[in-house]
């Protein structure tokens, strides 16, 4: 999304006539902020200050909501985004054991990206898929029941891919 | 011979990354290729159908011949020539691939009545909801309803919060609608992030009409035009069906002006979330949707009289409104009628852990642990002993095997030292260390904890401090009474439902488990084997074979041996990662 495209009134829908104007612009924050990371991958510091302008909102107050948010990454992030998830499920089925290995595998630590860009890797809270554990996802594929040395083979093939 | 035939193959999250898609896609093909629906039926189709909540057999297919219904389990794409051949055309079902008595004893222990929908029909099609009865709850409540008559039947139902505070819904809605205001909304909070608990996740992707059926009941019973739905955002499944749902209500005119036909409006929108645990609490999340950090506030109001944009608002949780349609249509008593006497209805429970039969789990409250674990559940996985149910995600606490036959209800759940929550239940077993277990529980808490206030924020941090120093063997006296100490204060001086329930896995476990801390921190010693700093590998040199499949898999190198002869670890360069452990076949390696 181009910052200069935003139409406040547009995005809000219909609840706009009943809300501030400050109300109305600070309501569709998040929202444009989602779309900017889905745009360029990241929120760059050039944008931020863009929108700001447009927005009229304060910076340091879009940093503040911005960097809240996990979703939100401030650094160009990996070609292929690997969570590994820790919840509970996953968990007591080995997904620390997942994550050490990707570790290994590609150098980085947890939250990290590979200098090439090639993965960002990450941990997970728990992505509702229990019944798979352990799982990770690629992007938005879930990849579920990597018990043994094979199935970690296929998923480090598969991000490599 | 004319034949009705349906395949439904299961594409919830779960069923989707088993490759569900594929399944789906190979079965249309086969239906196109054979020309089926000229030659021998009326009408073959095959559609894809919301989770029903047995995520470890997906995927699952059903083949309904005439309305006889088989149920197939682990299905891969080149299985479903032969499903197509043998049972479709043939009419003869493939026996070895059947989902079996386990998938219907799994099923026939249940009640459901959320869940009625999920897995039956197309959650992606308005008219599959409205052939099974979808919307007409709706229809009803604006044309036919006053608001008074609608909060009565709510009220009446005994139907309870399903986010986990489990506060009477009716009342909520009657004081949402005494309130006076030329604006109110209603949101729907589908924000689930406990770990270790999906059933919102299943039935925005399974049934996404019931939750907006229920949200359009809402909005006329406190006379409210404006909604959300609050979705995390790691559900991008469930965020394309509602909005899909979403047009489909208002092209048909179901949500927008003049609902129905009537002089009614509603307006409902979705709003995505963006990663915060927090956001789960009511006045986070609507701080969150009004751009702002999603932080919580002191409750000074009910968010009924100020809530979102400081304006009246009522808040359900996903399965709440998903009653709500049900309720309506079948009145107030059958709905009380299923639950217990302070308790109404059912509750789905997302089971998982060490428990034979993973999955989403729909029982009327009052219903026992045991009945939920064993008869559903299947009991224990690998004939291991049960050694405690963990209830309520990371606000919730460990129930021991002593209280297997506690009901399940909000009242006795808290008795027990946990809660209800939203209804995430993981099953641990005797190889599950409980410190460990609240150790984990904690971690989360403290990593999710939005800094606001200062019990929550430095309390969680010096507990997890606490259980980090017994995990790795440093573990000193007074620790106990001090994790217990702080662990009181947290819960009665935070500012929200997170910190106030932090500590209810330590305390818990402590009341329980106690004799595992004082093992830990006594005689450094992990009762479980668990804690990574207090085991040791050895070779049991009587059951070593002298395979050599522990020292090829062993990353540090640190077990030395030749071909035939027994092996041995050497404890200075092994790093406990269990490698040698898992891949000995004979049973040789001791963990202590």
């Amino acid at each position: 999304m181009k910052v200069e495209e935003i139409d406040v009134d547009n995005e809000v829908g219909e609840v706009s006539e009943i809300l501030s104007q400050n109300e109305k612009t600070k309501g569709i924050l998040i929202h444009v902020l989602q779309q900017i990371q889905e745009d360029m991958g990241y929120l760059p510091d050039e944008v931020l200050r863009k929108l700001s302008k447009k927005l009229n909102i304060p910076l340091s107050e879009i940093y503040s909501v911005a960097s809240f948010y996990k979703m939100f990454h401030f650094k160009p992030r990996g070609k292929k985004v690997v969570r590994v998830c820790l919840g509970t499920a996953c968990y007591v089925r080995g997904s620390k054991k997942v994550l050490n290995m990707l570790e290994n595998e590609f150098g980085i630590k947890s939250g990290d990206t590979t200098e090439d860009l090639t993965m960002t890797l990450e941990t997970v809270g728990c992505v509702g898929c229990c019944g798979l554990a352990p799982v990770a996802t690629i992007n938005d594929n879930v990849v579920g029941e990597i018990i043994g040395n094979k199935k970690l083979e296929k998923l480090i093939d598969d991000i490599r891919e | 011979m004319e034949k009705n035939i349906i395949i439904k193959v299961c594409m919830g999250t779960g069923g989707v990354a088993s490759g569900g898609e594929e399944v789906l896609a190979k079965f249309r093909e086969m239906i196109t290729e054979s020309n089926l629906n000229a030659k021998i039926s009326s009408n073959c189709h095959a559609q894809k159908v919301g989770c029903r909540g047995f995520c470890s057999k997906d995927v699952l297919v059903d083949v309904i011949v005439d309305d006889v219904k088989t149920t197939y389990k682990h299905i891969k794409p080149d299985m479903v020539e032969r499903i197509f051949n043998e049972h479709v055309i043939n009419g003869v079902p493939v026996n070895e691939w059947l989902a079996g008595p386990e998938y219907n004893n799994f099923h026939d222990k249940q009640t459901k009545v959320v869940l009625s929908h999920c897995g039956d029909i197309d959650p992606e099609d308005i008219d599959s909801y409205i052939a099974v009865g979808g919307y007409n709850a709706a229809k009803k409540a604006v044309l036919e309803m006053a608001p008074e008559e609608i909060v009565n039947i709510i009220k009446n139902s005994n139907l309870r919060g399903r986010g986990g505070a489990g506060f009477p819904t009716g009342l909520k809605w009657e004081l949402g609608l005494r309130i006076k205001s030329d604006v109110k909304y209603v949101i729907c909070n589908g924000d689930e992030g406990d770990p270790g608990a999906f059933m919102d996740r299943s039935v925005m992707e399974g049934d996404p009409h019931s939750v907006i059926e229920g949200m359009i009941i809402c909005a006329k019973a406190t006379q409210s035009n404006s909604g959300y739905i609050y979705v995390r955002a790691e559900y991008p499944l469930a965020v394309k069906r509602l909005q899909m749902a979403i047009e489909q209500c208002l092209m048909k005119n179901f949500l927008g002006n003049n609902i129905f036909g009537s002089d009614f409006s509603f307006d409902l929108k979705i709003f995505q979330g963006a990663g915060a645990f927090v956001c789960g609490e009511a006045t986070a999340l609507m701080r969150s949707i009004e751009g702002k950090r999603g932080m919580p506030s002191p409750k000074l109001w009910r968010s009924a009289e100020r809530g979102l944009w400081d304006k009246p608002t009522v808040l359900n949780n996903v399965e709440t409104f998903a009653n709500v349609p049900k309720i309506i249509l079948n009145g107030a008593n059958w709905y009380r009628k299923l639950g217990t006497e302070r308790s109404g209805g059912t509750k789905v429970f997302s089971l998982s852990g060490k428990v034979r039969n993973t999955g989403l789990v729909e029982v009327p409250l009052g219903i026992s642990l045991r009945e939920i674990i064993y008869d559903i559940g299947g009991g224990i996985e690998g004939g291991k002993n049960f050694k405690a149910v963990q209830t309520g995600g990371p606000s919730g606490g460990c129930i021991p095997a002593e209280l297997l036959d506690t009901e399940v209800d909000y009242e006795s759940l808290a008795r027990a030292g946990s809660i209800m929550g939203s209804g995430g239940m993981v099953v641990l077993d005797e190889n599950t260390c409980m410190v460990n277990t609240a150790k984990f529980f904690l971690e989360f808490t403290q990593a999710e904890s939005c800094g606001k206030c200062t019990p929550c924020r430095i309390g969680t941090k010096r507990m997890l401090e606490i259980l980090e120093r017994i995990t790795s063997g440093k573990g000193k006296d007074g620790d106990i009474e001090l994790l217990e100490e702080l662990g009181n204060h947290i819960r009665a001086t935070s500012l929200c439902g997170l910190g106030m329930t932090a500590a209810n896995p330590v305390l818990s476990t402590l009341k329980y488990f106690r004799d595992e801390y004082i093992a830990h921190i006594k005689e450094k010693r992990c009762p479980a084997a668990v804690c990574r700093d207090l085991i040791t590998f050895t070779i049991i040199e009587e059951l070593c074979k002298g395979c050599g499949s522990c020292k090829r898999v062993c990353p540090a190198d640190a077990i030395r041996g030749t071909r035939k002869s027994p092996h041995r670890i050497d404890k200075e360069l092994c790093i406990k990662c269990g490698s040698c452990f898992d891949a000995c076949k004979f049973k040789a390696i001791l963990k202590v």
